[in-house]
């Protein structure tokens, strides 16, 4: 019994779901590799010449980039975004498993207690001291997966280039998604129930849609003010 | 070289007034600071457009100051010399280097006779009954140039690089040479107003096509341009033999191997080319196109054609191993050539014992084209033999399998045991099936 081999992939029960692709047939004669360019001939020198010469009439690739600014793709990993519940309080509860996540220790967090006076989320806690620094983010978006509440996603900012140390260590204040209309800025009461839960069980968060902006200060249309694109304005 | 000057075969020089030199000698400078100037953009435009860019263009209008710029700026850079430098050497090499560029420019014809402030003069700095033989003379003193700063800089990458050069452009001097001994007895003179004036009628382009191709193959060695550009192989010589240069004196080089470049067009455009003749479909049309100052014109039109044949070049091939380098220059070009060279003066023997031209010309010609064709057909079946014996040589490989040790096809990988512990219900159905089989 022990030296039989294990799980068979053949005579797995059809309610299973396949982890593993099915094993490809094996084939006794693979696909032969293909013909190679006609190199070394008067017929491969007229295509290469031809090839290049052609090419001088083609469109370049060339972006202008710091004068006309491109779109990322929607899901592109830039800058983070901190995020807020409708009516304003921060979604971020302090509990720095964001922080714990990063790979590159570039997160900072310091909790912070929520009191009656004094309120910035829903709940006990609230991210006192929020910082990233951006000369160790590698964009990798493990903080992000790590987020219990959504709190902290990626915006598509990408002018991440300074010549100052010290400022891309960037803070809350920084961080934070803009109010959008309907919004309080906080410390205020939660508006949106009497309990924490509320903001979490109610239909109060959009479903994600795949492909979509991960940000809703993305969606909010918030134009890319980097360093660069100042520079390039400086330039043209 | 005034007795040569004032020799009766070049008549019209030697007898100007120093001041007319003197304008002359500036302008043939300038014009070979301002073609370096731009050539070198052009040939970043051009590179760049064939690799779906724009090349340089900020500086000026389309970039077309570019390089302006970068020689204010390596004018100004610091210059730093090596501590084991040979000082004395290290100083003198760009200046070896850059001085014989400018003076092959020398004889250059750049028109006819003009009228300049009342004087007859010709658009050519000089000529000398061996004129082309000057140009010869100072690219040879380039060599001293190169490897003597590949000598000074006390360097390695400097020193391989140096005699690399120098190795290639001996070798490919050779080449270059015997592919102008044909135009020698074509035209009959080594002056260079001589030759372009014995191609009025037909551009010895056409009669000595053999030459051109070896000489145009030949000028791409000797200066030193992809794909022949070993000497500064960056991912094997760093630089070459200016690897340890900056500032002004690397500029020299710069200016050198550029100025070399604009000598080898203007030397294949007087030598094959027509020189400043008009092309023969603008002389039907407009007859006063070869008068005046217009050949000018023609002239640098012919020089920006060839050097746009050398980007072009720079732009499809990639650079040649060393050995097959010197393969090419000394098994094939050279003998190629000496057989030419027989060819064209048998050729002019029986043309000079009174046979017409047709005849003379038919005789060489058809054997030798006959010889080339057959050459052509034996490469193009000897490529197709290597090809089909490459393909055997794959399929027997693919049969019997490469000759290192590889996974089997259906390789069962064990799973990680904490993917087995994870998913422990799924094992364990996997387990009571096997019982069921077994």
């Amino acid at each position: 019994m022990a030296d039989r081999p294990n799980p068979r992939p053949t005579a797995r029960p059809a309610t299973r779901p396949a982890t593993r692709p099915a094993r490809p047939p094996a084939r006794t004669t693979p696909a032969k590799p293909p013909e190679p360019e006609p190199t070394g001939s008067i017929l491969g020198f007229a295509k290469g010449f031809g090839l290049t010469f052609a090419t001088m009439f083609k469109k370049v690739y060339t972006q202008q980039y710091p004068f006309d600014v491109y779109p990322t793709a929607p899901r592109y990993h830039g800058r983070h975004v901190l995020n807020r519940h409708p009516d304003g309080l921060e979604k971020c509860v302090g509990c720095e498993l964001c922080a714990w996540a990063c790979p590159a220790d570039a997160i900072y967090v310091e909790g912070g207690d929520n009191t009656e006076a004094e309120r910035y989320s829903p709940g006990e806690r609230y991210g006192k001291v929020y910082q990233i620094n951006y000369l160790r983010c590698i964009f990798c978006g493990l903080c992000v997966e790590a987020c219990p509440t959504r709190s902290l996603t990626m915006s598509n900012e990408y002018e991440l280039a300074l010549d100052d140390r010290q400022q891309l260590i960037y803070t809350k204040e920084q961080l934070m998604a803009p109010l959008l209309p309907g919004m309080e800025a906080p410390p205020h009461p939660m508006r949106l129930g009497d309990d924490e839960k509320d903001y979490y069980v109610a239909k109060t968060q959009e479903p994600q849609t795949l492909g979509a902006p991960q940000s809703a200060a993305n969606a909010a249309g918030k134009p890319i003010t980097g360093h660069a694109i100042e520079v390039g304005r400086h330039h043209a | 070289m005034s007795a040569l000057a004032a020799a009766p075969d070049v008549p019209g020089f030697g007898s100007e007034p120093i001041w007319i030199i003197l304008i002359k000698v500036v302008g043939v400078f300038a014009f070979l600071v301002v073609m370096t100037l731009f050539s070198i953009v052009f040939e970043r435009k051009v590179v760049g457009r064939m690799q779906n860019r724009i090349g340089p263009n900020r500086t000026g209008p389309w970039g077309t100051l570019q390089s302006l710029a970068d020689g204010v700026k390596l004018a100004f850079k610091e210059e730093i010399i090596p501590l084991l430098a040979d000082k004395p050497v290290y100083f003198l090499a760009p200046i070896l280097s850059a001085v014989p560029a400018f003076l092959a420019f020398s004889v250059m014809p750049f028109g006819p006779q003009v009228s300049m402030f009342g004087h007859h003069t010709a658009l050519q700095l000089t000529d000398l009954p061996v004129g082309v033989l000057v140009v010869f003379a100072c690219s040879s003193l380039g060599v001293y140039g190169v490897v003597l700063s590949g000598w000074a800089s006390g360097s390695t990458y400097p020193l391989l690089g140096g005699l690399r050069s120098a190795a290639q452009m001996i070798s490919y001097e050779v080449a270059m040479g015997l592919s102008l001994v044909a135009v020698f007895l074509y035209a009959g003179t080594m002056s260079t107003s001589g030759i372009v004036a014995s191609q009025y009628h037909t551009w010895n382009v056409f009669p000595l096509i053999v030459s051109f191709a070896i000489y145009a193959i030949a000028v791409v060695g000797e200066t030193n341009r992809a794909p022949f550009d070993l000497a500064e192989a960056e991912s094997e010589l760093v630089g070459g033999f200016h690897t340890e240069y900056s500032s002004f004196k690397f500029a020299m080089f710069f200016l050198a191997e550029y100025i070399n470049m604009v000598t080898v067009s203007a030397l294949a455009t007087t030598m094959f080319l027509g020189g400043w003749h008009a092309p023969w479909l603008l002389v039907n049309v407009w007859h006063g196109a070869n008068s005046g100052w217009w050949p000018i014109l023609w002239f640098v039109i012919k020089i920006v054609i060839i050097i746009f044949v050398f980007v072009w070049l720079r732009g499809t091939l990639p650079r040649m191993r060393y050995d097959q380098f010197m393969h090419l220059g000394w098994k094939i070009l050279i003998p190629i050539n000496l057989v030419w060279i027989m060819a064209v003066s048998t050729m002019h023997v029986l043309r000079d014992r009174g046979w017409p031209w047709w005849k003379a010309g038919s005789l060489v010609l058809v054997p030798v084209l006959l010889l080339i064709l057959i050459l052509l057909t034996a490469w193009e079946s000897a490529s197709a033999k290597r090809k089909a014996v490459r393909a055997a040589e794959e399929e027997a490989e693919y049969r019997l399998g490469p000759a290192f040790p590889i996974p089997p096809m259906d390789l069962r990988v064990p799973r990680a045991p904490k993917l087995v512990r994870a998913s422990a219900p799924a094992a364990v159905l996997d387990q009571k099936e096997s019982d069921d089989d077994g």
